[in-house]
């Protein structure tokens, strides 16, 4: 009780005080100038939060004078671009450093990042992946300004969205519609969890386990049959994981992405498992209706890493899903005839 | 140029220098002397900071252990308050990662979350953790106090005044005392609430020194709104206890300009000019002065709203509503910050500001909301009554 009291007569001071008054709080303004399928990039970063990341004090004197940042010039460079990505995930825009500065923002002196991106392609939609400090501040945003085309634009990027995309120039619904519908494809592919998920399921549609014989596994007596069990379970499947993605998506509902992935992972065990010592073998679309509901989640948080355009969300909300169908019609065209 | 202008700069103070800094020089450079102090950290022999590399080893090492996750983020809470500095706020939020965005979080987990939340101004958010966490542990003093904090801050005097009483047993009786004092002095008891806290002050060990600094300054505030000259005596015995009370000094500050002595506030901000709202005092006193530093001062200030309004803020709608009326000749822009912030929190600054923008719109729901709020209250602050007459005699 004694010790606890001490913990309280610190703490409660402070908080029966009211509200607190505050500084500007750590903000990056990061300039992009894409031109074709190079960009130049300026990226302001608060001394102070650079400090806290890499201890830029060498002398601990509390003061931080331009010899301390120059000794520190390539580990601030290596520290900052490697937590910022341009272009898309498979094939990032490459960047270099072109020069170190000083500037003083309102708030303090600021580290002036000059570096240039080489992109494989001139850029239609450009993908940004901001996470710098998001281990150490979350609270830390980045004010981007993107010209493009003659156009300005200006985002926040910050722990809360840490992936966005923005397109540049003229880009039809139809690109829009490619361009997510190629991701979903890309996940359903690249993910093995919903693969493996998938295909545990649909094992025993093909080969049907016998009661009497002494094999365990025989071939599905006709493909009409192990084609309307495919279908039952994918069209479940599918079904659900729609269902939560854009509930999802559209922030109806959220949960943890701590425990959607290992609800994932343990439907993918529970799912195999099944096959070994079958539980369930008839209404296996009901398994696949409610694991797709997780699944689904799964896939949000993916559509939601992406960057989701705020002026065309149906659309890529849609494309993604149709992208996600299409990479696993794939999947079982594959399998079926295979098996 | 450039050179003569940073050897100024060097010799005054580093809150002088980035005033200079920024009106002076407008665009990136590259310093010409790897001496040159381009930035100056806050003081880290200060108690706040004593513990913080112990606690940040112990959360290295275990990083899901909930007691030195908590502990940890408390340390940096605490040096977010001494500071004023929001990326505290921010490292303590990181501390607690594992649990930050899980609605069963431990307790310990909660109450933290919910102090870094109210910071931000995220009361809703705040309350909803810290219910949950007085329903698993009734016996929760950091808990009830913060909550009661909050519901204060929110105007929600009944509800605040239950969870002082809630205190009643689980925490040292003057707690309790302050508690329901400080909701008296807002709800029209101000002089039984200045009584109660003289009476607890006297009978304190003058070795507590946080506490009488926080007692000194209710008891500033109280006299302030009774435009009582006691206040200078209570303020500056809050600033003897605790020099850096950047709370204290912005009240303090409140009532020199109210008082016309706008000379004296700029000696007790000079040093404190990152935090928005000090630098908002100083740039007050430099015009009530006509002083010609304060156009260097209302630009930074400009520049730190813009920023703040970018990344899509809403802590600072008090002290920007202040400026847009005060320094920035937009009233009406002011009105709307300050309806905002209203909607949010309702202290009796923010009830000041409102009646404030009120009159100078010459809006009469904002000043009938400040009207009602007085008699629903019986807060005593005679200047807001007075501005409330003010626009009523101009209407009519």
């Amino acid at each position: 009780m004694t010790r606890r009291r001490i913990v309280l007569v610190a703490l409660a001071a402070m908080w029966l005080h009211g509200a607190a008054l505050a500084h500007k709080p750590s903000d990056s303004y990061l300039t992009l100038k894409v031109d074709g399928d190079r960009i130049d990039g300026q990226w302001d970063i608060a001394l102070r939060d650079l400090d806290f990341a890499l201890g830029l004090d060498a002398n601990q004197d509390g003061a931080i004078t331009w010899g301390e940042v120059k000794a520190k010039h390539a580990a601030i460079a290596a520290y900052a671009l490697s937590r910022l990505t341009l272009g898309p995930q498979s094939a990032p825009c490459s960047t270099t450093v072109t020069g170190h500065l000083i500037d003083n923002h309102s708030d303090g002196a600021y580290e002036v990042l000059r570096f240039t991106a080489g992109c494989a392609a001139a850029p239609k939609v450009l993908a940004v992946d901001y996470r710098l400090f998001a281990d150490i501040d979350p609270q830390h945003r980045g004010l981007l300004k993107l010209e493009a085309y003659a156009a300005t634009r200006a985002a926040v990027l910050g722990s809360d969205a840490p992936a966005q995309r923005f397109t540049l120039g003229e880009l039809s619904k139809w690109e829009q519609f490619l361009d997510y519908g190629n991701e979903g494809v890309w996940h359903i592919w690249t993910g093995f969890d919903h693969i493996l998920f998938l295909l545990s399921l649909l094992f025993p549609a093909v080969l049907v386990r016998s009661r009497n014989s002494g094999e365990i596994w025989q071939p599905a007596p006709s493909f009409r049959a192990a084609f309307i069990d495919v279908l039952k379970v994918v069209t479940a499947f599918t079904l659900a994981h729609s269902i939560t993605l854009s509930l999802a998506a559209l922030e109806v509902v959220n949960l943890p992405s701590r425990l959607v992935e290992s609800c994932i992972a343990a439907s993918v065990v529970l799912a195999a498992l099944n096959n070994v010592r079958p539980l369930v073998l008839r209404g296996r679309w009901l398994i696949a209706f409610f694991f797709g509901l997780i699944h689904g989640f799964g896939f949000a948080s993916v559509l939601a890493d992406l960057g989701l355009p705020q002026e065309s969300l149906l659309i890529a909300l849609v494309a993604f899903n149709v992208g996600v169908e299409l990479g696993q019609l794939a999947i079982v065209s594959v399998f079926l005839p295979a098996a | 140029m450039r050179t003569t202008a940073w050897r100024a700069c060097r010799t005054v103070t580093a809150a002088g220098a980035l005033a200079l800094a920024v009106a002076a020089v407008a665009a990136p450079f590259v310093p010409d002397d790897d001496a040159q102090v381009l930035e100056r950290l806050p003081d880290r022999s200060a108690p706040q900071y004593r513990d913080l590399k112990r606690l940040q080893v112990a959360v290295a090492a275990a990083p899901n252990d909930v007691t030195a996750a908590a502990a940890l983020a408390q340390g940096y809470y605490r040096i977010s308050r001494r500071e004023g500095d929001p990326r505290f706020l921010g490292y303590a939020q990181a501390a607690l990662t594992p649990w930050w965005k899980d609605p069963e979080a431990p307790t310990a987990v909660l109450v933290m979350r919910a102090t870094i939340l109210q910071s931000s101004h995220e009361f809703v958010r705040a309350l909803a953790d810290l219910d949950k966490a007085i329903a698993r542990e009734p016996r929760n003093a950091d808990a009830i106090i913060m909550r009661a904090t909050v519901l204060t801050v929110r105007g929600k005097y009944d509800e605040a005044r239950a969870d002082c009483g809630r205190l009643q047993g689980v925490a040292p009786g003057l707690y309790v005392v302050v508690c329901l004092a400080s909701i008296d002095a807002v709800t029209g008891k101000a002089q039984s609430a200045e009584a109660v806290l003289s009476r607890s002050l006297a009978a304190m060990p003058v070795a507590m020194s946080d506490i009488r600094a926080w007692i000194e300054s209710l008891l500033g505030e109280i006299a302030q709104r009774q435009g009582d000259p006691v206040a200078e005596t209570h303020f500056r015995a809050a600033l003897a206890a605790d020099p850096r009370d950047l709370y204290t000094i912005g009240a303090y500050c409140d009532w020199l300009l109210e008082q016309k002595r706008a000379g004296d506030v700029i000696p007790l901000v000079q040093n404190e000019l990152r935090v928005d709202a000090l630098l908002l005092r100083l740039a007050l006193a430099q015009t009530a002065l006509r002083r010609p530093e304060a156009e260097a001062s209302v630009t930074i200030l400009r520049a730190r709203f813009d920023a703040s309004r970018a990344r899509g803020d809403t802590v600072h709608r008090r002290e920007e509503a202040r400026f847009q009326l005060l320094l920035n000749g937009e009233p009406k822009i002011a009105l709307r910050l300050v309806q905002e912030n209203w909607n949010v929190q309702r202290e009796p600054a923010d009830l000041r500001v409102l009646a404030e923008a009120a009159l100078a719109t010459g809006d009469a729901s904002a000043r009938e909301t400040v009207r009602r709020w007085l008699v629903a209250t019986g807060l005593e602050y005679p200047a807001v009554a007075t501005l409330v007459r003010q626009g009523e005699g101009g209407a009519r």
